[in-house]
């Protein structure tokens, strides 16, 4: 028998498209399997740990319940995560990989989908890890008073939605610039500059609904009310839907050399 | 006649406003390998991108096994593509390299190890990233990365860029046994003698349109007849004398516009003792290349180094 590939006709497997479960599947790899990649990760999980351990020792006994230790894990995951949601479209520019990617799957959406879908996984593991490393050190640091544990579904699902949402948002960047350090620097400038903008006194009430750094810091802390939920919504509205949206008209579009 | 794999009609693309391909129509069939040869900047990449469906043309249609290539369900499976060694993540293991694409595409992954030996890269060349591979290990990773799928149709650019003689030959053999089971196989080359020795039919292309094409022989023959002799003097009258036209090689020897044969009888007759004579092969198209090229042709060294896409740049 030779390796060599035999021409042959089509074999039923060359009449299915790439289902987007192994597209998913595929663009989770793709993130661990370079050392960038790997480390990146390994990194903020480093990091969740840390600042865990860090609250335990030098916060207030009082600040350590579990409520709080999970919110203080979650800060370095959603701000390094989306990093490698931004790494993970771009790589395929600056690495070129974009030219074997969409020669494969010629449908440049359902790669893009199955980027998101990957960043999804990697957001909900994240928070699930973020929920271990709590739940061990409230275990270990807690008090016995009451309350330490208390906590509800509606919170955790807003924890989900805060990575989630951080993460796509990487991954929205990263398709309209198509290139890794811009779209990192603004990632991370966006926030700083809010801050500078929204000092200026005519600037704090638009600064209030369209600043995500504002609008969705309290989503970690506690349940929302609905007008919070709004501004949360409108921010996410200009800083994910729309860069994702034009990142997706854009890399449909783009011409690949 | 069998459905042809690989066929443009009016293949045209222009950007900022200038026309990179022009009208490029061909096509390959089963069984044939396609020499695409043409200078740097002739517009081979660009053809072949439309062909791929990763660049959209401004004119004309370009199908693969009968269609559109972006309309076929798994192409990784029916076609396989190597438009460019050097992109691939330099982070990421050859092996690995391999492997994911043979995920995407529903192979066992032992396929990438099958194909890691089969293009002669050994199990410590598939744990090394990318990074670390020379131009021509990177050239059989994307060999074997086209081979992944058991595709009926190759189409790779500039594949013997970087490749040693040896490996060069190992190249040929591969595509010809690939096209003599079936296979079509369609490869680009700014290099005339890199492709005459294993293409069937050969696209000719220059600023963007086709400045000829057909088989291999048509192309090589009609070039006239090379010959030498140890008297030149008395060989060109010899020639003059049987009203031959032959033009001076500039080394001792004579390219005449006439079969060998007719230029032995003129030499006998002139009493020439020849020390070669024979069919001066590819000499037209060698010529057409020259004109092509301008003075690339002249320095293939300076040529090789002038494909900026093909060398890392980072």
């Amino acid at each position: 028998m030779s390796a060599i590939a035999a021409p042959s006709p089509a074999p039923a497997a060359a009449q299915r498209r790439p289902g987007l479960g192994r597209l998913t599947h595929v663009e989770l790899r793709k993130m661990t399997d370079t050392r960038a990649g790997l480390w990146l990760l390994l990194a903020t999980a480093g990091l969740t740990a840390a600042i865990v351990v860090i609250v335990c020792l030098a916060g207030d006994a009082g600040d350590r319940t579990f409520k709080n230790l999970l919110s203080a894990a979650l800060q370095p995951v959603a701000l390094l995560l989306p990093v490698a949601g931004i790494l993970l479209v771009t790589s395929e520019w600056t690495q070129r990989t974009s030219l074997v990617t969409f020669a494969l799957v010629p449908q440049r959406g359902r790669v893009l989908m199955a980027k998101l879908l990957a960043g999804c996984v990697l957001g909900v593991a994240a928070t699930l890890l973020a929920v271990a490393v709590a739940g061990v050190a409230t275990a270990i640091a807690a008090s016995d008073a009451d309350g330490v544990w208390s906590f509800s579904a509606g919170l955790f699902l807003q924890d989900l939605f805060y990575v989630v949402t951080a993460m796509i948002t990487g991954i929205a960047f990263g398709a309209l610039l198509l290139v890794s350090a811009p779209a990192i620097v603004l990632l991370y400038v966006l926030p700083t500059a809010w801050a500078a903008i929204g000092s200026l006194s005519f600037m704090q009430k638009p600064a209030e609904w369209l600043d995500s750094t504002q609008t969705l810091d309290p989503m970690t802390d506690r349940l929302l009310s609905g007008g919070e939920w709004a501004r949360a919504l409108v921010s996410l509205a200009l800083w994910m839907a729309l860069p994702l949206a034009a990142g997706w008209w854009r890399v449909r579009r783009t011409e690949l050399r | 006649m069998l459905p042809s794999m690989i066929e443009t009609d009016g293949l045209t693309k222009r950007l900022g406003g200038r026309t990179i391909v022009e009208d490029v129509t061909f096509r390959c069939d089963p069984g044939t390998v396609t020499g695409f040869l043409g200078p740097n900047g002739a517009g081979k990449t660009t053809t072949m991108r439309m062909l791929c469906g990763l660049s959209q043309p401004d004119g004309g249609r370009a199908t693969i096994l009968g269609g559109d290539y972006r309309a076929l369900p798994n192409p990784g499976q029916r076609v396989g593509i190597l438009l460019d060694a050097s992109a691939q993540h330099a982070g990421r293991r050859g092996r690995e390299v391999l492997a994911v694409s043979a995920q995407t595409i529903g192979v066992p992954e032992r396929r990438a190890d099958e194909l890691l030996e089969r293009v002669g890269l050994d199990a410590s060349a598939g744990r090394k990233r990318v990074r670390q591979y020379s131009l021509g290990m990177r050239q059989r990773l994307g060999l074997a990365h086209a081979l992944l799928g058991e595709p009926e149709v190759l189409i790779l650019d500039e594949p013997a860029n970087g490749l040693d003689p040896e490996g060069m030959r190992w190249m040929r053999e591969l595509l010809r046994d690939f096209a003599d089971r079936g296979g079509t196989v369609l490869l680009s080359s700014h290099l005339l003698r890199e492709v005459e020795a294993v293409a069937d039919r050969l696209v000719i292309i220059g600023h963007g349109r086709i400045a000829a094409q057909g088989t291999r022989d048509e192309l090589l023959a009609g070039g006239g007849t090379v010959v030498r002799a140890t008297d030149g003097v008395r060989l060109r009258s010899a020639l003059d004398g049987a009203g031959l036209s032959a033009r001076s090689q500039g080394d001792g020897g004579f390219l005449v516009d006439a079969e060998p044969e007719q230029v032995g009888h003129a030499a006998l007759a002139g009493g020439v003792v020849l020390t070669a004579l024979g069919p001066a092969e590819g000499a037209g198209l060698e010529q057409l290349f020259f004109d092509l090229t301008g003075n690339e042709a002249a320095h293939p060294a300076a040529a090789a180094a002038d494909t900026p896409d093909l060398e890392p740049v980072r």
